[in-house]
């Protein structure tokens, strides 16, 4: 892992400055379909729901769907967006 | 007694231990006891490290408390739980590369190591040292409760006794193995715990006819039950939301998951461990969290909250898989009991004793010391859950809200942002613990949210505003 690594240290903090900042506009979208679909769906009067396999609808959007929908963005995010980079920076050590 | 539900539940304790010290003892030793024993040496890989952060929230919150609330409370709750999925990725997200490389510079072994060198003040070590200490002893004594109302549930053993067989097992555990060993039980007890909740909600909706027909069963109850709303109506939408910060984003702030997130091998293994993490997290907090929903239209009228998953365990497996199956959440447990004893007893022996009493101690003392300093915390911890408050999941709020009021901007802004100095550290963890223990006693919901949210703005109001009227003084840097 420290050997001869091209990465300059701006670089590596960059990417992950990116990166976090990536974590967080993610989990603002989390959000936003988390509440739509609960409180836009569930917040009708109860003999109205629908059902999607059972459960009621915004049940099955907000958490089933969106933790489907969330998963499948973290994986496409990982693998496409996220540098592999080196973590010694400088060649430091334990004590 | 059940004696079969018994044998299966201990027999994979006992196996999953005996993997997880027989792994960890192969492992060659470093140079540096503290650095193993404390951080497993920075070796960790993504599965293991997705496992162990998963098992270490997933705490007795989730696995007993959380079901026996959602099996009060319906679907909202439910809802409410779907908001840990966010940790799964967001924490290793932002903690990320940058606190990696940063802790590595610094070869920083705990949080507070990490506060020393970046702040460069006493105070902030001592002040996190405390907050450490107080907040997750209660989190440990509600675990220990937990652990103790499962096999109490399960065997039909008294309280006392469970609790003592709890105590022992982790006391043996933590004391020989250490954080290697911790996180590759954690690797174990993540994957039994996977397993078991899917096994466990499939028959828990096969025991009820089918999804419609138990939907159907809760709204003759209460048709509160399957609305976001909880079973009163009281789960507002802003209640609810502002959990996003307690259990969601906030989570980056506890200590002992920020240990976690230094100790990965490389940025392929934290980039495996954020999408395993995610899944893994979803599928055990939604499977978790519906069993305890579903349970209620099966087994009604279960009065403690906390027996609900062990009692319907019981109902609907035969006795041997409900066994097994329960060995998760107890597992679960037991490793966050045994990664929260790590952290308080390295917070005493590396952050004080090696810090302020004796600077360059021989390892065998070391040794000695954080031995002797993890068992004697436990025995103290057991003699608190001897006689324990009943529903467990409020004590480990509010320590859960108290470290990330304490923590999250200290550790955020010293990684991100250039100009926060130890002025701005130290005033924002006086004004997250002290505003977050005020609005906790007299005001608990402020404009309708968990006082988490106020105190953490509070707190990064106290940093932000400190830090930049002292710059002044860190020009020398």
């Amino acid at each position: 892992m420290n050997k001869i690594d091209m990465n300059d240290k701006k670089y590596t903090m960059k990417t992950a400055n990116r990166e976090a900042l990536i974590g967080i506009g993610l989990v603002i979208f989390h959000f936003i379909w988390w509440f739509t679909f609960a409180y836009g769906f569930g917040s009708r009067d109860v003999s109205d729901y629908k059902y999607i396999f059972g459960l009621p609808a915004w049940f099955f959007y907000s958490c089933i769907v969106g933790v489907i929908v969330i998963s499948v963005l973290v994986y496409i995010v990982v693998k496409f967006f996220f540098e592999e980079v080196s973590l010694d920076l400088e060649e430091l050590e334990k004590k | 007694m059940n004696w079969e539900a018994s044998v299966t539940l201990f027999g994979t304790i006992a196996l999953i231990f005996l993997i997880g010290l027989t792994i960890s003892r192969r492992e060659k030793a470093s140079e540096s006891f503290v650095q193993d024993y404390f951080l497993g040496g920075r070796s960790l890989g993504g599965f293991v490290l997705a496992m162990t952060m998963t098992a270490t929230y997933g705490s007795a919150s989730s696995f007993i408390g959380g079901p026996g609330v959602a099996y009060n409370e319906g679907l909202g709750w439910v809802l409410l739980s779907l908001i840990q999925v966010a940790t799964g990725y967001f924490t290793l997200m932002i903690l990320g590369k940058k606190f990696a490389i940063v802790t590595r510079q610094y070869s920083a072994i705990t949080l507070v190591d990490f506060l020393k060198e970046r702040y460069q003040s006493k105070w902030v070590v001592l002040l996190s040292s405390f907050s450490i200490i107080v907040f997750l002893f209660s989190t440990m004594a509600a675990q220990w409760i937990g652990g103790g109302r499962l096999i109490e549930s399960l065997t039909g053993l008294s309280y006392h006794s469970a609790l003592f067989i709890f105590v022992i097992t982790v006391l043996i555990y933590v004391t020989l193995g250490g954080f290697r060993a911790v996180t590759i039980t954690d690797a174990i007890q993540g994957s039994i715990m996977l397993i078991g909740t899917i096994i466990l909600l499939v028959a828990v909706i096969i025991a009820g006819g089918g999804i419609p027909s138990i939907i159907s069963d809760l709204q003759q109850v209460n048709p509160n039950l399957i609305t976001p709303y909880g079973a009163d109506g009281s789960l507002t939408p802003a209640y609810v939301s502002s959990y996003w910060v307690l259990v969601g984003v906030g989570v980056v702030a506890l200590p002992q998951i920020a240990v976690r997130a230094m100790s990965y091998k490389s940025a392929a293994a934290l980039h495996r461990a954020i999408i395993i993490g995610t899944i893994v997290v979803a599928v055990i907090m939604l499977n978790m969290h519906l069993i305890g929903v579903f349970a209620r239209a099966i087994l009604p009228g279960i009065e403690v909250g906390d027996r609900v998953m062990p009692l319907i365990a019981l109902e609907v497996l035969p006795p041997w898989l409900a066994g097994f199956v329960l060995a998760a959440p107890l597992a679960a447990i037991m490793s966050t009991v045994d990664s929260l004893l790590l952290l308080v007893s390295s917070t005493i022996v590396k952050d004080i004793y090696i810090n302020y009493v004796n600077p360059n101690p021989s390892r065998k003392k070391v040794q000695r010391i954080s031995m002797g300093v993890t068992a004697v915390l436990g025995i103290i911890v057991f003699l608190m859950a001897v006689n324990p408050p009943d529903l467990i999941i409020w004590l480990n709020l509010f320590a859960i809200g108290g470290l990330e009021a304490t923590f999250i901007w200290p550790i955020i802004m010293g990684i991100y942002w250039r100009k926060g100095n130890k002025y701005g550290a130290i005033a924002s963890m006086i004004a997250g613990i002290a505003s977050y223990i005020v609005f906790q006693s007299f005001y608990p919901q402020p404009l309708g949210m968990h006082s988490v949210v106020t105190s953490i703005i509070l707190s990064l109001i106290a940093y932000v505003g400190v830090s930049l009227s002292t710059n002044y003084k860190y020009l020398g840097n």
